[in-house]
């Protein structure tokens, strides 16, 4: 077996052991890299030498014998709309082309205080608007289950790093589904955290009130750890909670003997596959099989998640993206007065799927529509969330598809946005309501991974762990090749 | 016609807050372009605001200095425009949901005590400036400075309350001076500390309605806001009656060519598409803070006015001015702490101290560094006493802007105390009367004003030393 190969806990254990070099991993990974990069093409950008400077020094210190961080030596995968100080953060926009973050996001000290290595940024769909990773300045990145298949997106850079090989672990962010469907898509794990989890300083806002970095992972106890170093209040977010962090890889093993799972009616109907149906409802068998009780629950307001999403989330965005404007720093056009130049700017700088956004965002905020589409959107996620709390009234978690389909091929939905926000149905409400998401690969269909969403009350991240790691483990043993 | 204006006025005052409003960095005038700044008041992608609670605690202090209602919660918004000194696209302001709804300030008028009613006050964010004009900017470009960046501005929006360009001069003095005594604003108008746009319309007097209302802005100066608000007034009016329609417009006032002039339509045709800023919480002001923070509250202006006159006897004038500034008003005080009569006092802080303030366009902290109340408390009593003479008490008060020894001191090493000895003023009295024997006879002969001259004669002799009283006597005596 290959160092890129194995797992991130087992990799760190060694590392700080003394027993493996992290110089020599973060080799092997940079290898995997030159070999499958040019297929895949997950990454933005690349830091070979930083990424070996911070293996040595992490070795160095070992040999020392001194103390060193608990992802020692592990090699991670940024998106690229999080800030790394001194790195490009180019949201994979021709507009933040050659923007260099002068600051580290929160969730990049975290990481760098565990001693992690940056190995560099991932593919996203610009802004992070997008899912398949196809809205991308750079070009899309390919699904490494099929090259001709997208990996999902926005995070596809980061789902599809992990699946070739070319990460130990990564870092998505997740806006109405961008770390889950990616990772459901590309055979891996990705969780999103409960809003206010996990800080959001240095991600760059897409919908603020939607946005959050959450781990990305191969197996569910490298997500865990993950999860452990990027969580916890952070002073600089003001929308980051003062709740305290568990160790969320204490509870994996715990069984799920009388927890109880719910289905929701509406996420079993039409437009979902019958392959990921089947294999989503065997997952759940076999959770019912380990003990887990089985109620058929309902949340009636699902059908106006799409459309309430794609109010609120433009809206926040057309705001948040009134900010590359040429001025300051960025991609500026020439025009003859400073009106000329915002337009040539942002017209040339933005991707269509962007500038879509942006002017559904500023109609909806507009005076005379405000009212009648944003409070409404508003009223609207009230109900949304009030399902899920009432669901919650009877059952610990709910299990769901995280994607109505399998991945799509290129270009198959590119001409028809409607049908590409339609593949965030399962996972926009998750987003809406603020509350923890993991998909969980459960199987495949023809070849092509299918994955399980799994629901929890705010701040239950740990009862969501747990139950995927049964999941995980239950069909390892059945596991294709 | 006769007409009457209807004003209200929108003032935005700049807070004294150590840091900016939502990040670390300084928030002082005056530093070099650009090195207060940093990636949050710069708007640089992924950053997030962090709401300053002193700005919301100097909120607080002016909602309770004018009794307006301090709301339990209130929501930050973001006010959207494209500008270059505008790094996010937006300006944090509040919108739907202040931090404070009603209240008043107090001007006088000729017809007395009036109250101009408080429409709201919020918090909100400043934006960076546009250098066009300096030496080191070449011809045809901007450069940005974003010091200004996220300083915390508070905006006071008044009723229409207001019925000429005067009750607004005496509403912004007002204001001026309450935000000074607050301590949440330095009330520098010339470096935009104090900014005010009005709202202006003209009526038939005796009217009801409204007429239709225009905004002036650029008036940087309590004389500019008089002058300004006079133009638009009579530039409406001679509309009305030359049978003409006001246009909703907002102007600049033009302070070189003292004109008001459209602003261009581009400039303000703006939707600000406000919605809540989803990177910020809404704010709950608890009442345990309010109540501390009024707990902490200086006496306010118009107060300690009235207790000048109540309990320390003062004319109403001298309170006025004494208590026009909190830092005069304390220096007063801690004289009269001393032990003098506060008449006494007041006519030396608000003579001598005020011309030397003046004189040297310094601020009361600088004076009282160099002439601490004791100091001028020691003089008056001198005087008091009887030691020196008021006019000798002018030179000793002169020598003590410069010597820091104690008044007693100064007039001891000068040789200034007064000469009341009766022997000595005696004999210089009969020198000087035998020096004048014309005078004398004149005076003899019924010419009695001439008793100033001997009493001049007799202070000159004594460079100003002796005592009048005994002078005065001493001549009536020898000469009667």
């Amino acid at each position: 077996m290959e160092l890129w190969e194995l797992s991130a806990y087992e990799l760190s254990a060694r590392i700080r052991s003394g027993e493996l070099r992290a110089k020599d991993l973060v080799a092997s990974v940079l290898r995997r890299i030159r070999e499958v990069e040019p297929l895949v093409h997950a990454y933005i950008s690349l830091d070979e030498e930083g990424a070996l400077r911070k293996a040595e020094e992490v070795d160095a210190r070992v040999a020392r014998g001194e103390e060193v961080g608990v992802l020692a030596g592990v090699p991670v995968a940024v998106k690229d709309n999080i800030c790394i100080k001194g790195m490009r953060t180019t949201c994979a926009s021709k507009i933040l082309e050659n923007f260099v973050s002068p600051y580290d996001a929160t969730v990049v000290e975290k990481l760098k205080a565990a001693d992690a290595v940056f190995l560099g940024k991932t593919n996203l769909d610009e802004f992070a608007m997008g899912s398949s990773t196809e809205n991308s300045y750079f070009g899309p990145t390919r699904n490494p289950h099929d090259p001709e298949r997208v990996p999902g997106g926005s995070s596809g850079g980061s789902a599809a790093a992990l699946a070739a090989g070319e990460a130990v672990l990564a870092l998505g962010s997740d806006t109405g589904g961008s770390i889950r469907q990616p990772a459901s898509f590309c055979g891996v794990v990705g969780l999103k955290p409960t809003y206010g989890r996990v800080s959001r300083y240095g991600l760059v806002a897409f919908a603020s009130s939607l946005d959050q970095i959450g781990p990305m992972a191969k197996n569910v106890k490298d997500t865990a750890l993950l999860l452990n170093v990027i969580s916890g209040y952070d002073p600089r977010d003001s929308t980051s909670a003062p709740v305290e962090v568990p160790d969320f890889t204490k509870a994996l093993d715990e069984g799920i003997e009388g927890i109880r799972i719910g289905l929701p009616r509406e996420y079993f109907a039409e437009g979902l596959e019958d392959e990921v149906r089947e294999k989503v409802l065997e997952a759940v068998d076999i959770l019912k099989g380990e003990g887990a009780e089985v109620v058929e629950v309902s949340l009636p307001h699902t059908k106006y998640a799409i459309a309430t999403y794609y109010i609120v989330a433009p809206a926040e965005a057309s705001s948040n993206l009134a900010r590359y404007d040429g001025v300051k720093y960025g991609f500026r056009a020439e025009g003859r007065d400073l009106y000329e130049m915002y337009c040539n700017t942002r017209s040339q700088g933005f991707g269509e799927e962007v500038k879509r956004r942006i002017m559904l965002g500023t109609y909806t905020l507009s005076a005379g529509y405000y009212e009648a589409y944003y409070l409404k959107a508003l009223k609207v996620r009230t109900l949304i969330k009030q399902d899920f709390e009432e669901a919650f009234e009877t059952c610990d978690l709910l299990a769901t598809p995280t994607s109505p389909t399998v991945a799509f091929r290129l270009g198959e939905k590119v001409a028809d946005p409607l049908t590409m926000y339609l593949s965030d149905v399962y996972t926009v409400s998750v987003n809406l309501a603020g509350l923890p998401g993991i998909s969980v690969p459960c199987g495949s269909s023809d070849g092509l991974p299918v994955g399980l969403q799994l629901i929890g009350r705010p701040f239950d991240e740990e009862t969501l762990l747990r139950v995927a790691h049964v999941v995980e483990r239950s069909l390892k043993g059945r596991s294709e090749p | 016609m006769e007409y009457e204006a209807v004003i209200g006025l929108e003032v935005h005052v700049q807070l004294l807050t150590e840091s900016k409003m939502f990040c670390g960095c300084s928030a002082k005038f005056g530093a070099e372009p650009n090195t207060q700044a940093c990636p949050v008041c710069l708007g640089f992608p992924g950053v997030l605001p962090v709401l300053n609670k002193r700005a919301v605690e100097f909120a607080i202090r002016m909602a309770l200095a004018v009794e307006g209602e301090i709301q339990p919660f209130c929501v930050f918004a973001r006010k959207s425009y494209f500008y270059p000194d505008l790094p996010k696209g937006y300006q944090i302001s509040q919108y739907e949901l202040p931090l404070c709804l009603g209240g008043y300030i107090e001007i006088e008028t000729d017809g007395g005590k009036k109250r101009v009613g408080i429409t709201r006050i919020h918090l909100e964010e400043d934006a960076g400036k546009l250098v066009h004009e300096e030496a080191y900017v070449e011809a045809g470009t901007s450069l940005f400075d974003g010091n200004r960046c996220g300083v915390p501005l508070l905006e006071i929006v008044s009723e229409p309350d207001i019925r000429s360009p005067k009750e607004a001069h005496d509403y912004l003095v007002r204001l001026r001076q309450l935000v000074m005594y607050l301590g949440i604003c330095d009330g520098n108008m010339e470096e935009g500390s104090i900014r005010c746009d009005a709202n202006v319309s003209v009526r038939p007097k005796g009217s009801k309605e409204l007429g239709t209302k225009t905004e002036v802005k650029n008036m940087n100066s309590f004389r500019n806001v008089q002058r300004a608000l006079e133009a638009e007034i009579s530039r409406q009016i001679k509309i009305l009656e030359a049978g003409g329609k006001i246009e909703q417009e907002t102007l600049l006032w033009d302070p070189e060519r003292e004109v008001v002039e459209p602003m261009r339509s581009k400039e303000f045709a703006h939707d600000y598409r406000y919605f809540p800023d989803p990177d910020l919480v809404p704010l709950y002001i608890e009442k345990e803070w309010i109540e501390k923070v009024r707990s902490e509250l200086p006496e306010l202006p118009w107060r300690r006015k009235e207790r000048f006159v109540a309990e320390l006897g003062l004319p109403e004038y001298d309170s006025e001015v004494l208590t026009s500034e909190r830092e005069i008003a304390d220096y007063f005080e801690d004289v009269v702490a001393f032990g003098v009569p506060p008449k006494a006092a007041s006519n030396w802080v608000m003579g001598e101290v005020l011309r030397v303030l003046k004189e040297e366009h310094i601020g009361m902290e600088a004076f009282r560094e160099r002439i601490g109340p004791d100091r001028l408390a020691g003089l008056i009593k001198l005087v008091q006493a009887g030691t020196i003479s008021g006019s000798i008490a002018k030179k000793v008060f002169e020598e003590m802007r410069t010597d820091p020894s104690s008044p007693k001191e100064i007039v001891e090493k000068k040789g200034l105390a007064q000469i009341s000895d009766e022997a000595e003023l005696s004999r210089i009295v009969e020198e000087v009367l035998s020096e004048h024997p014309q005078e004398v006879e004149r005076y003899r002969a019924g010419k009695v004003q001439l008793l100033g001259f001997f009493v001049g004669q007799v202070m000159k002799k004594t460079r100003g030393k002796a005592n009048p009283k005994l002078v005065n006597q001493l001549i009536r005596d020898k000469l009667g």
